[in-house]
Parts: C-alpha cells; structure tokens; sequence
C-alpha cells in the first residue's frame, strides 16, 4: 500500500505515551505495582499510510492501538490526532472523534453480538452519530456491498456467516462512519490463510478507495509486510525499530525483529530446512517487572554485560529506519558513526560497545532473496 | 519395517441434522506408521477435525452415522464398545486441542489434570504420578517444573499452557499423538517452538503424529505425508515433497500460493481462494472446489476420482486437467503473480 495521501502532515502522533496498569491488592486495595503494558512509546502515522505494528502477545501492541483511540487512558504522554491533543478530552469532546477513529478487532465471533442482525450491527454508530433512520438502512446496504456482501444479507444474524464474512461484518461498521483513521487489531489471525489473503486484499482496496489511515496490529510479520508503508516492532512496552516496510525485511537492525521473521514459516521444505531457524527460548518476560536494560537481552543471542545494565536508546540509522540495541545487525560501520554522533543524549557506555558486526558474514534469516 | 499404527479406510461421517445430512467426511482414506508425521492441510469446515476425532471415537452421537474403517492395530475403531474406547483413548492414541483456555479445566492444577490422565489408565500411586508429571512437565521444556505443576492453567501464559496439554497427552505413552491446530492460537515465535517440540517428542517416545492445520506453512518442515481436504474429500494425497515441489490440485495451489511470502519480493496483490467453502449438506455437483476454481472446464460437472496421474508413486489427486496443463496453469498462482480474485 503505497497510496500516501497528501505529503508528510501525521494524523495521529504519540509522544512518549506510557500506560500502567495499577495492581492492587489487600483491603484497603492499596497499588502494589504495575504492568508496564506500554513504556515510553513515540511515533507518528502520516495520513493515508499503514504502520504495521508487531510483537509478540503482551508486548502492548493492542493496548497502545486502543490508547491511540482513547479506549484507554495514557499514564502519561500524549495523544495528537490532526494536531489537536486528545489525551486531556473528556468524553463529550470526544464523542466528534469518535467518527474519525474506528477499530476493527480481532476475534470476529466475539465482537459481533449474537442476538443482533446484520442490519442493526452496522446500523449502530450511525445511530449514535444521529444519521435519520430512513437513510441508515441504504447507508448499511451500501456498506455491506463495499466488504464484499450481499445487501441482502442485511437481516441476517452473525452466526449465519462464516468467520471471514463475520470479519467483513466488523469492517463495515468500522467504515460506517467514513473515518479518517482505522485500528485493526490482529484483523485477520483468527481466520484461515486462503481468508486471509481476501481480507489484506480487501483492507487495501478501501484505504485506496476511502483514504484510509490504518495502524495494523498483527504478530505476524508475514502478514504486515502487505499492508504496511512503515512497520513498528515492540517488546515489552518499548518501541524497538522502527523502519520502512521494505527495509525492515531487508535488513532488520534488532535481533528480536530478526528472530520475528526466522519465525515465520515458509511454505517451502527445502528452504526451510536450509534456513537458520532463531528459536526464541521461553515466553515474553512479566511486565511487572521488566528485565534491566535491554528488555530482550535475557532472550537475546547477542547479549553481552552492557545490555543488561543500559537501555540502548532509539537510535536513527538512516533513512527512517530506527531501532533500539547495543549491537545493531546489518549495520555499516559508516552508518553507525553517523548515528553515533546524532544520539547525543545516550549514555556514552551504549556508544562504546556498540561495535559494528560485520553483516556479510551473518546467515540472513531468510534465505533466497 | 514401519509397523502400522492406523489405516483409515473409505471413512464417511454423517451428521444427521434438521436441515438435511452433512457429509462432513466423505470417502477419506490414509494410513500411519509408526514414527511418520501425517499432515491434514484445509480450510475451516473442510471436515479434517471431524476426521481426527472420528479416530477417537470423539464424534458418536445418536445423529451421527459412519461408514467404512477406522483400523487402529487391526481392530475398527468405529466398532469399539464405550469401554474399549475409553482404553484406546488417552492410553493409545491421544489429541492436543487447539486452544489451550478452553481446553484445560480452569478450577484444578496443571499438576492435577496430568496426574488424572495417569492414573485412569495406569496402576500409579499419588506420589508416583505426581513424579512423572514433573518429568514430562521437564520434558515439553516447562521451567522450575517442580513448583510450576501446582499452578493452574491461569498462571500458564498460552504457549506454556499449550506444553502443559502436550504433557498431558504424552502422560501415558501414546502410540500415536493427534495435534488439532496446535499454534493456531500462538504467537509465531511460540508456534515455531511447539512444532519443533512435537517434532521431537515423536521421537523421544517413538509415536506417531497426526497434525491438523489450515496452513501448509506450518507442516512444511516436518511432515513426511499431507493430505490436503475439501469439502469432506481428499484432494490431493502425497509426500511432503512432491506436494510442495509438484502440486496437482487446483485447491492445493491456491492454498500455497494465499500464504505472504517472506522469501520472496513483495506481491501488490495476494493470491486468494475466491468465495468460501461449499455447504456439506448441499454441496456442489461434481468436483466439489469447481465453483471456486479458476480452471474449471465441462467435464468438472462429474466428480474425478483420486488417483495417481503423475510419474511420482502414491501421489494421488482428484483433478481433471492433465498433468501438463496444470504444470502450466499452476505457475501464475503459486508465484502469486495472478491477479487475486
């Protein structure tokens, strides 16, 4: 999708956004600690582009797409949609925007209420946003046309569709309202590859055709690498690269966005038998207590002393492509002086270690490109 | 000599229902040997679950009926009493679930649930149970196994919870292990793991493995035979190899060619199945994939048999095009260069 709208001016920016969750416990339900679901993330998503955002389960991907939509309200930070700081609105402010930002979710047999038709799932936000009843059954109709059904499936009930259809249902209400900016959070895992594709294909025809901002949740990074202009990687809470698409896959900087794409399967034996397979050992640690340092380094092969002390910055190595570690892959060193000098604020320990490794010799975790 | 675990001959299975019979598996045919790893590739509803719980007896109701054999060591599955089953069931052959919350009973420890399974089928003390399940705890790669069996399933994050079934279906030696799309609920990164922990356990405890998924992405690696299901037939029966390397189905194709490639330069459009599947209780006269196959002729209108039509033995499918016209007309969509419909 490399349909960017009208140049560089981001529709949705999210400075230094952090979200807790407060545990409590005993009596007097005093906060005991927190869950560090998202920890200090910036970033901005240009109007008509899709960033793909990708992580494993509990990295804070969903959180933060539903922080952006104000499902959630940011510990701290800010939340700039078209300029305007949303972060602060209470919810009669926020009704307008509402328009503006829509979700699609995951599971699309639970977000879609059973004892409901078609008509009046799709009907709701027009409803609410006072559209007159007498234009609302053509406005469903017609939306129900643009994803790909029947407008006769109007009084249908959800449970009458397959698990494909039922997401097309989620993404007809999504649109019902034109919004500008469309949260999908891991839209297509929950259905089949052969849907998948039919799904990506389809999300891309309506950003084309509506001028659709999306922020593409997903933990697959086969899956965002069709839709994404940019794609984000998070661990834990924390922003870890950032990069174009393309380049992402080409040269990924992180470790962990390396051992991401060596995870997923390739549909061919004998490529993937040659290929070197970077299993990650165990789970995504506990948010409650982050490891010190760099989030990934109990799970990292490149770990040595300085990644369990010091938090590797985000760093920018050119061409927006940006990323946190202490011992970036696939990096010249020339490349790396340059971005060495641009991190001023950085601890000088990170810039001591952090030693080009020379990329030609490394095994590219996807083989035959 | 591989001795053989299982044969499936000729399976049907009907659900009698108010709307009609769903022929949810229709004429399915396969064997196991020992050690080998069977793949079941298809899309929702295309009766390859129905077809794995059938071997465990998992499907018998009052409205369901069955045709042909389901021959485990000889003796017919479908023909098994209740108490027989149950000594089949768990003991001998057993089945990974593919999602781990609902599939783990909520209100009793990991510990508790494996130790059950043990001891219905095993003579085994409380002590002694207990003590194997740490051990296979400690073999599907559970740390500080000692004290994690007393959580329960809540505790468990979901790729941990889907070691714990697998320690619970291994817990009395099964001969062969049936894994219903065991990551499709994981991460990638956790998927990758548990495939190469089934890989090994097959090993470990000289079983065999039935596994069950949508993707053929997920089988490439370590199954030895796939069948690829439609519609509750098989449409294509082969080696990995030639299965990947030679597909001959029209649906085999589409399915390989919908899954992003990594390895490959950016499409603009994914390849995609047209439609959905067909309804079991009425489905489509002739070859069944003929309303979504972009290759369709006049002589689909009968269905073809599944036979071998290639140079390669037992590589079976149900196609009417002949072998080099489909060598022609799969290029575009396992490319993924054809336009998607």
């Amino acid at each position: 999708m490399s349909s960017v709208g009208n140049g560089d001016t981001p529709l949705v920016e999210v400075k230094n956004v952090k979200k807790y969750f407060p545990i409590r416990k005993g009596l007097l339900q005093r906060e005991v600690g927190a869950v560090h679901a998202v920890d200090d993330v910036t970033f901005a998503v240009r109007e008509g582009e899709t960033l793909g955002l990708v992580g494993e389960s509990g990295c804070g991907k969903s959180t933060l797409g539903r922080t952006i939509v104000r499902l959630h309200e940011p510990t701290s930070g800010k939340v700039i949609f078209e300029g305007r700081d949303i972060t602060k609105l209470g919810t009669r402010a926020l009704r307008p925007l509402r328009r503006e930002m829509q979700m699609i979710f995951q599971d699309p047999y639970a977000s879609l209420n059973p004892r409901k038709r078609v008509g009046s799932i799709i009907g709701t936000p027009l409803k609410i946003h006072g559209v007159e009843k007498s234009k609302r059954r053509a406005r469903v109709q017609e939306l129900l046309e643009t994803v790909g059904l029947s407008p006769e499936h109007y009084n249908r009930f959800p449970h009458e569709f397959s698990g494909g259809q039922r997401q097309r249902i989620g993404v007809a209400r999504a649109l019902a309202l034109n919004p500008k900016l469309v949260v999908a959070d891991e839209p297509v895992s929950a259905l089949d590859v052969s849907i998948q594709s039919q799904m990506l294909n389809l999300l891309d025809d309506l950003q084309k055709e509506l001028k659709l901002t999306y922020i593409f949740i997903a933990h697959d990074l086969g899956v965002v690498r069709h839709v994404s202009d940019r794609i984000a990687v998070m661990y834990l809470g924390k922003l870890v690269e950032l990069s174009p698409a393309e380049d992402l896959y080409k040269r990924p900087i992180m470790p962990y966005t390396e051992a991401l794409l060596s995870a997923v399967p390739i549909p061919d034996p004998d490529l993937s038998d040659q290929r070197e397979r970077i299993v990650l050992e165990g789970d995504v640690p506990s948010p409650i207590n982050p490891p010190s340092g760099c989030r990934f380094h109990p799970r990292c092969r490149y770990m040595t002393d300085i990644c369990k002390e010091v938090e590797p910055p985000l760093v920018d190595f050119g061409r927006g492509h940006l990323a946190a570690c202490h011992h970036p892959l696939n990096v010249d060193r020339e490349t790396l002086e340059r971005a060495k000098v641009s991190k001023r604020h950085s601890p000088d320990a990170a810039d001591e270690s952090a030693k080009p490794r020379d990329s030609s010799g490394r095994s590219d975790p996807v083989p035959g490109r | 000599m591989p001795e053989r675990l299982i044969e499936v001959k000729d399976l049907e299975v009907k659900f009698h229902t108010e709307d009609g019979v769903v022929n949810a598996v229709d004429g399915v045919s396969f064997e196991l040997q020992r050690g080998q790893v069977l793949g079941i590739v298809g899309e929702s509803g295309s009766g390859k679950s129905v077809t794995a719980m059938t071997l465990l007896g998992l499907t018998r109701d009052r409205n369901t009926s069955f045709g042909g054999e389901v021959l485990y060591k000889g003796r017919d599955v479908l023909e098994m009493d209740e108490d027989e089953l149950q000594g089949v069931r768990g003991n001998e052959m057993s089945m990974i679930f593919q999602d781990p919350m609902t599939s783990l009973n909520p209100v009793y420890s990991i510990g508790m649930q494996i130790c059950e399974a043990i001891r219905v089928h095993e003579r085994a003390d409380k002590n002694q149970a207990r003590r194997r399940a740490i051990d296979l705890l400690k073999q599907v790669g559970i740390p500080n196994a000692e004290s994690r069996i007393d959580n329960y399933p809540h505790e468990f994050s979901g790729g941990m919870r889907q070691r714990a079934m697998i320690a619970m279906a291994l817990a009395c030696n099964p001969d062969v292990l049936i894994a219903d799309e065991p990551t499709t609920a994981l991460d990638v990164t956790i998927q990758a793991q548990i495939i190469e922990l089934i890989d090994r356990l097959k090993d470990e405890f000289n079983s065999a493995v039935i596994l069950i998924t949508h993707d053929l992405g997920v089988v490439a690696d370590v199954a030895d035979e796939i069948i690829v299901m439609y519609a509750g037939r098989v449409v294509e029966r082969a080696s990995t190899r030639p299965l990947f390397y030679d597909p001959q189905h029209p649906y085999t194709w589409g399915l390989l060619g919908s899954i992003p490639r990594l390895d490959r330069p950016k499409q603009d459009r994914l390849h995609s199945i047209k439609g959905t599947p067909p309804s079991l209780i009425r489905a489509p006269k002739g070859c069944k994939f003929r309303p979504r196959c972009p290759h369709a002729f006049d002589k689909c209108m009968e269905e073809p048999r599944l036979e071998n039509r290639v140079e390669e033995p037992g590589h079976l499918d149900r196609c009417w095009l002949s072998v080099e016209e489909k060598r022609e007309l799969r290029v575009p969509t396992l490319a993924g260069t054809e336009e998607a419909a």
